[in-house]
């Protein structure tokens, strides 16, 4: 089995945003996985000790993106692949057509597994268009996977408690979700023996992709609106719960 | 006049609350809205959406596939009606099923795509959304056509605008993807009000400190008129509630007008999925709770005995 991973490198969820300019940041916060391309990373690894094979780990990303695809090697990925952007902003178009043609001159996938979406840019639409651009079908939000009798059987939460089993046509890609698996921490060994596994390099630039159809533009960040001064509501819990239905009821009318 | 579709998730061919939240946002530039009925019937759909300003119910068939439980074959079926009704945009629900089916037909149209959005200008093709888990929010410009966009639930509030809907009937001329094959879906074990599409929500922390507890919250969300009940991951990891009742970064993101938390100190992983609530109501004993600092009530007190006097409250006040 070749089993392609596709990697986002993305700042620490726990890090600060700070807004640099009209729609930058401040760059230079910690980076990491984006934490769910670990369980895709993980289910990979898992699937290959089963069936044999290789699990290659792709990225899209800055030079800095190179330490993701070490992480995932430092878990197990046997080599890497890293395209070189100079933004972190890639349109999904973009980055989706350079994953298929690195991948498609690379090998011949029997699945691609990515993240269910990056938790810094949320768009949770590049693993549609790059399966769609190798004509494989595609699955999201998977938290149980398997193959079984030659095709993929997956099951996905659909919200209110519903799940969906879902069989696939292989090869697929799949992005995974919370729950699929637990991701391993790599072993000292492994970090090492990663060191010494091999990158690829691409450019984004010299790729010659053509301009998408349709894009989409970060013109402005800002921080989430605050809320203003608490009101702090007092007395014995009676009172409390009358005074807030009361506010809730007159002042705020959600009630 | 310009036209835009909206998906139209049904239950039980009940369409979900939410859905109207969206057509709002579809008829805010004045559009003539053509609704997309998913999971339910033409007839009933109908009914629903004509009280909030839909003028087409777009009732769908592709000959000799089954349209529910393959989403590629549906989306082709949406995606060819899209072209032929010549829509400009197409929002939905961004729930699970309409996140899929949106990302599935912006792939189909080469069509530029945002889901989550919390606002969107169809006009300008203008959408705003959460970047880095609800930390900062962003607006992007999306270029092309059609313009695709999943809406948070209740992030739009939802105007009646009564009128009298046709139905449209439309032979898709796709052929069946034949890909993936929705073999079994598994309702949930209780009937839950799903939480990511409630208006309003009480939420339990780490101090509930058992499942058991958690009942009072369930006495309170159904004196609240049948609100959702939600966890903090502290919760959920100890075992006293089930990862579907998370509330988070890494579970659910919700934006109801009412979000009442009850013993939750209120971390930045616990608020990147609440943030958007319109109202938040915080109950913790510990008057320097971070929580206090981004909510808009605060009550310093024991969960438990607040949570009972408001159950009784309301009760007595309804
Ligand atoms: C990568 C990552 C992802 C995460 N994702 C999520 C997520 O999705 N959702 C989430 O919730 N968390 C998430 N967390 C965890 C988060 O950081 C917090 O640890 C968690 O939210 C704390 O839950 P809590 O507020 O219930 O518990 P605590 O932080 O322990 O707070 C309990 C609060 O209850 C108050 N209290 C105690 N007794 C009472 C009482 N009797 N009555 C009233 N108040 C009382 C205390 O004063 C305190 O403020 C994540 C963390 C990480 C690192």
């Amino acid at each position: 089995m070749q089993i392609y991973v596709c990697l986002k490198h993305v700042p620490d969820t726990v890090a600060m945003i700070n807004i640099v300019g009209d729609a930058g940041f401040d760059e230079s916060v910690k980076f990491v996985m984006n934490p769910y391309d670990e369980y895709a990373v993980e289910e990979a690894l898992k699937i290959v000790k089963q069936e044999g094979g290789e699990v290659i780990a792709v990225t899209v990303g800055k030079e800095a993106a190179a330490s993701t695809i070490r992480y995932a090697m430092a878990m197990g990925a046997h080599r890497g692949i890293h395209i070189q952007a100079d933004a972190q902003w890639v349109d999904s178009m973009v980055t989706s057509q350079a994953l298929k043609k690195v991948i498609h001159a690379d090998g011949t996938p029997d699945l691609i597994f990515t993240g269910k979406q990056s938790v810094d840019g949320e768009g949770m639409q590049t693993h549609y268009r790059l399966a769609a651009a190798l004509d494989m079908p595609a699955v999201n939000e998977v938290t149980t996977f398997s193959i079984q009798e030659g095709k993929a059987v997956a099951e996905r939460e659909v919200g209110g408690g519903e799940r969906e089993m879902l069989e696939i046509s292989l090869p697929c890609v799949v992005g995974a979700s919370k729950g699929l698996n637990e991701p391993r921490y790599p072993k000292m060994t492994e970090i090492i023996k990663s060191k010494k596994k091999k990158i690829d390099q691409f450019n984004l630039a010299d790729l010659g992709l053509e301009t998408p159809a349709a894009s989409s533009e970060l013109l402005k960040l800002e921080e989430m609106p605050e809320r203003g001064q608490a009101k702090m509501i007092g007395g014995s819990p009676k009172e409390m719960a009358e005074e807030l239905v009361q506010r809730l009821r007159e002042d705020a009318k959600v009630l | 006049m310009l036209r835009t579709g909206v998906l139209t998730e049904m239950n039980d061919n009940r369409v979900r609350e939410a859905n109207f939240g969206v057509i709002a946002g579809a008829r805010e530039g004045d559009d003539e809205v053509y609704a997309f009925p998913v999971n339910g019937t033409a007839d009933a759909c109908k009914d629903a959406v004509q009280t909030y300003g839909v003028e087409k119910v777009v009732d769908l068939a592709v000959e000799g596939a089954e349209l529910s439980s393959d989403p590629e074959t549906l989306a082709k079926a949406i995606a060819d009606a899209v072209r032929h009704f010549e829509l400009k945009a197409l929002l939905g629900l961004n729930s699970p099923r309409g996140r899929d089916l949106l990302a599935r037909i912006a792939t189909i149209l080469d069509a530029p795509l945002a889901l989550d959005c919390l606002k969107v200008d169809l006009g300008q093709g203008i959408v705003t959304k959460s970047h880095f888990s609800g930390k900062t929010l962003a607006t992007l410009k999306l270029s092309g056509t059609p313009l695709i966009c999943g809406i948070r639930p209740n992030a739009i509030r939802s105007r009646p605008d009564p009128r009298e809907a046709d139905i449209l009937p439309y032979q898709a001329s796709v052929e069946g993807a034949g890909r993936i094959r929705v073999k079994e879906v598994k309702k949930a074990e209780s009937e839950t009000i799903d939480l990511t599409e409630a208006n309003i929500i009480i939420s339990g922390g780490r101090p509930m400190n058992s499942a058991e507890n958690f009942k009072v919250l369930h006495e309170c969300a159904d004196a609240l008129g049948g609100a959702a009940v939600g966890a903090s991951r502290a919760a959920v990891d100890a075992g006293f509630a089930p990862h579907d009742m998370q509330v988070g970064q890494t579970g659910k993101t919700v934006s109801p007008q009412l979000y009442i938390a009850c013993g939750i100190s209120g971390s930045i992983q616990h608020f990147a999925g609440m943030k958007t609530a319109k109202v938040i109501v915080a109950v913790n004993t510990d008057e320097e709770a971070p929580i206090f600092g981004k909510c808009d009530y605060g009550l310093v007190g024991d969960l438990f005995e607040v949570v009972l006097a408001l159950t009784e409250v309301l009760k007595a006040s309804s």
